[in-house]
């Protein structure tokens, strides 16, 4: 699959050793599914998943990821290589009617890592970080940008946000960093 | 920043993550040929206009997505009450928003 627009490929943000590192993730597939929650177990199985079934719950598995969004809305996060098969495997073997669509292009997957994530993303975050439990997710506003941010523990997060904003983000991560480094 | 409690993510979210929808409870006419000019038009722009308690639809759309409905005193802005789209208005709240 091609990875077709790339807005941050060649940029860096230096790191804080010790303290904070920002980094681009790998690329990935990307999938949004739609689906009535009696036909979750049965997508899950389609895509080598638990789909949770509680908002903001995550199910996490080597390289892929499933985050409920809503009542009846996944996001699911795959290896590159397993998007069409995973896509032919739900067409063959769904229970009820269901929506799911590649938005691999659409987004950049951003990991902030480090004891100071917390800090540098609560700078342009209004969600409450502290108290969101390790293994979470949930979509919010980044500033102004909407995103989906997973935390996988206290000092690691992923932000997925649109390619059109991700510039956006990227910039407020590089002047945050700069000021943690600065101890401002 | 205001915190908005969605009851379907059943946590306090950033008022950020909120959009507003308007006043709840304004069924669609069943039949809306059946209707004169002025009904339609009552039902299309004719709102409470509160001044108090009201009841409005508000969108978590930068969270779970979901519609539902508040009762937000529009002179303190402090939000009474969120519940589901669909269930009814909480009655207690609604005697005392004609208090006012
Ligand atoms: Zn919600």
């Amino acid at each position: 699959m091609i990875q077709e627009c790339k807005t941050l490929q060649g940029t860096a943000i230096p790191g804080i050793p010790g303290r904070l590192a920002v980094t681009l993730a790998p690329d990935c597939a990307r999938l949004v599914l739609r689906l009535r929650p009696e036909g979750r177990a049965a997508a899950g199985t389609a895509l080598g998943l638990t789909l949770p079934d509680r908002f903001g719950e995550v199910d996490e598995s080597g390289e892929r990821l499933a985050i409920c969004l809503g009542p009846d809305e996944w996001f699911v996060l795959l290896p590159e290589c397993e998007a069409a098969a995973a896509d032919e495997r739900m067409a063959a073997t769904a229970t009820s009617p269901f929506s799911l669509v590649d938005v691999s292009h659409r987004e950049v997957g951003i990991a902030v890592c480090g004891p100071a994530a917390t800090l540098a993303l609560s700078s342009f975050c209004a969600f409450d970080l502290e108290s969101m439990p390790a293994g979470s997710a949930t979509r919010t506003i980044l500033d102004r940008a909407p995103a989906v941010l997973v935390k996988h523990d206290a000092e690691r997060y992923r932000i997925e946000v649109w390619q059109s904003f991700a510039d956006h983000v990227w910039s407020l991560l590089a002047a945050v960093s700069r000021e943690i480094a600065l101890d401002i | 920043m205001l915190l908005i409690t969605c009851p379907y993510c059943a946590a306090a979210r950033p008022e950020i993550e909120f959009a507003y929808a308007g006043e709840a409870h304004i069924a669609r006419p069943a039949d809306p040929a059946a209707l004169g000019d002025e009904a339609w038009r009552d039902y299309l722009y004719i709102r409470s206009n509160t001044r108090g308690l009201h009841v409005e639809r508000w969108r978590h759309i930068n969270g779970c997505g979901r519609f539902f409905n508040a009762a937000r005193d529009t002179v303190t802005d402090k939000f009474a009450a969120t519940y589901r789209a669909g269930d009814a208005r909480p009655s207690a709240l609604l005697s005392e928003g004609v208090q006012r």
